[in-house]
């Protein structure tokens, strides 16, 4: 029973969300009080569906990229031979956080122009630090018996890696990747500053146009969207906490 | 065969291990005691390479253990510590599967040999192997990891406190289960501890280490009788002497001819054993019986009392 409730949140949220994207007609009088007469209370300056899995893949994308490039240094700072680059990488990974992403769009557009690789570039940037930290945490915090009796069973470094350490540290790494995901999400609106395809259009064009309704649904579609997948990510979290004893 | 040739190791300034020398037997138990942080721990870790030697040279089988690469070497070695160790996010069964699926054994022969280890600890197969570790108690624990370091059929394993964490019945078992194993293998076990009792009971040779050095290495009831220091003296227990001596015979080896009355005694039990259940009982003497059943004598009080005085 316990269980039984927040999961049925999470479907109806779903399913919410599902029906708006496939079928938003029908939540037009819904959204109607919120327009001046004759102006549309549905954006209808393209499909909200294509929007937000362009949304989706650009987040994807850039996350993706973060993940490997951040796990990627923080498996070598944590290896013997890697460690004297730790200052660096943590300089490198703080400096991607605290460069604001408009101020990343506006240089990157003279270097790669208009479109989606200026946003995957501040998305991939901003997403480094906090999957990075975790990944740190999660490697360089693990049970000293088990990485010794890794160790005494004849693991080579690699097999070690692969087969005790990043399992091991795994559920802290998803909890970086799922902060990541979640700024990725609400940062990427900004990249339809610059042309790309994402939900952001949804919004700029209800500023533009003084439409509360459009503002409101490109909002609440990123909103939710972050909410189900920041969801998901704690589910596996746990899940994969209590296989390995820590839950 | 280990034979260790006046190793050193240092840790800057500080020397762990000073120029250390012993040759261990095949197919017996070596037991390392000495006060914390006298380097036991760092010896043992020589043997298998966890611990890169300063100076000198180990060979096993009279092989230099440099010989081949460390993580080789460790697949031919097992090695179980206190807190066992075992990986948290895999199953009983895959835990002690470790090493054979490193060696690329065969499933089948893998399977038979996690069953076959399961057993013998007294765990059932069906019921414990697909567990995960958290899910099992603390002796379980541990002796799924003894079971892990003999997966792999290792002519040498290496213990470092492994029974250390367990309450004194299940720990009496589990060192009776190491000398069946031992038995049954042939095993070269070194072994180490804090626990005198328990090095008395299983060791046929004991090393006293202090400060790095190995003040002496000898057999138990010769270790009683002469102990070379005073700190192995006082390591040993004064007052324990003669039960020691005791609890190093078997009660076979001082049955006499004759019968007695009552609750009859194993001969594979300790004489210290025996000698609790004459005491116990209020009688001189008590039958023994061997692993069949069969009267094979009896103990007397009298030729405990005998054995258990300083030996002249
Ligand atoms: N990696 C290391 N670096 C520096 N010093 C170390 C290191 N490992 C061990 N030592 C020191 O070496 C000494 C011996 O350590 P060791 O672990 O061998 O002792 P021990 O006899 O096993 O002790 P205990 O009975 O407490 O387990 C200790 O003083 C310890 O602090
Ligand atoms: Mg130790």
């Amino acid at each position: 029973m316990r269980r039984f409730l927040p999961n049925l949140l999470r479907l109806a949220t779903l399913a919410v969300l599902v029906v708006f994207l496939f079928r938003p007609e029908l939540f037009e009088p819904l959204l109607k009080p919120l327009v001046q007469a004759n102006a549309p209370a549905i954006y209808n300056q393209g499909s909200l569906l294509s929007l937000t899995l362009s949304h989706l893949a650009t987040v994807f994308a850039a996350t993706l990229a973060a993940t490997i490039v951040a796990v990627g240094l923080a498996i070598l700072v944590t290896r013997p031979i890697g460690a004297e680059f730790l200052p660096l990488s943590r300089s490198l990974v703080n400096i991607g956080q605290t460069f604001p992403p408009v101020a990343v769009l506006a240089l990157a557009v003279p270097a790669v122009g208009f479109g989606e690789k200026p946003t995957l570039i501040a998305l991939f940037l901003y997403g480094l630090l906090p999957i990075f930290e975790n990944a740190m945490t999660g490697l360089s915090t693990l049970p000293p018996a088990i990485v010794e009796a890794a160790r005494g069973t004849g693991m080579t470094g690699w097999q070690r890696l692969t087969k005790v350490e990043l399992p091991l540290a795994l559920p802290v790494v998803l909890a970086g990747i799922r902060l990541s995901v979640t700024i990725s999400l609400a940062t990427a609106t900004i990249g339809s500053t610059v042309a790309a395809k994402t939900l952001g259009e949804v919004i700029i064009a209800g500023l533009q146009s003084n439409n509360l309704a459009f503002v409101l649904q490109g909002g609440l579609v990123v909103a939710v969207l972050a909410v189900l997948i920041y969801d998901a990510f704690s589910a596996l979290e746990r899940v994969l906490a209590r296989r390995a004893g820590r839950g | 065969m280990i034979e260790i040739e006046a190793i050193t190791k240092r840790y800057g300034d500080t020397t762990v291990v000073d120029d250390v020398s012993m040759t261990i037997a095949p197919h017996t138990i070596t037991v390392i005691v000495g006060t914390s942080g006298s380097g036991k721990t760092t010896l043992m870790r020589m043997i298998n390479r966890l611990v890169e030697p300063s100076e000198g040279t180990i060979r096993i089988d009279g092989a230099d253990n440099h010989a081949i690469p460390g993580h080789e070497l460790r697949r031919r070695i097992g090695y179980a510590i206190q807190g066992h160790g075992l990986f948290p996010h895999r199953t009983v069964a895959q835990n002690i599967a470790t090493v054979p699926t490193l060696l690329g054994w065969e499933r089948r022969r893998i399977d038979a040999k996690v069953e076959e280890l399961l057993s013998l600890f007294q765990l059932d197969a069906a019921a414990f192997g697909p567990r995960y570790p958290h899910e099992l108690s603390g002796g379980q624990q541990q002796r799924v990891g003894v079971a892990r370091a003999l997966a792999a059929e290792p002519n040498i394993l290496l213990m470092d406190e492994p029974f250390g964490a367990l309450d004194p019945v299940i720990r009496a078992k589990a060192q009776d289960d190491l000398l069946a194993i031992q038995r049954h293998f042939g095993t070269t076990i070194v072994l180490v501890t804090h626990d005198m009792e328990e090095a008395f009971h299983l060791a046929d040779k004991i090393a006293v280490m202090d400060k790095g050095k190995i003040v002496q290495y000898a057999a138990p009831e010769e270790m009683l009788v002469n102990p070379a220091t005073d700190f192995v003296e006082t390591l040993i227990g004064a007052g324990e002497r003669p039960f020691r001596l005791l609890s190093v015979g078997t009660t076979g080896e001082a049955a006499e001819a004759g019968t007695a009355d009552g609750e009859p005694l194993a001969a594979d039990a300790s004489q210290r054993d025996a000698l609790s259940a004459l005491l116990w009982s209020g009688r001189d003497a008590l039958p023994v019986v061997g692993a069949d059943g069969e009267p094979i004598g009896r103990v007397t009080l009298a030729g405990l009392a005998r054995r258990a005085a300083r030996p002249q």
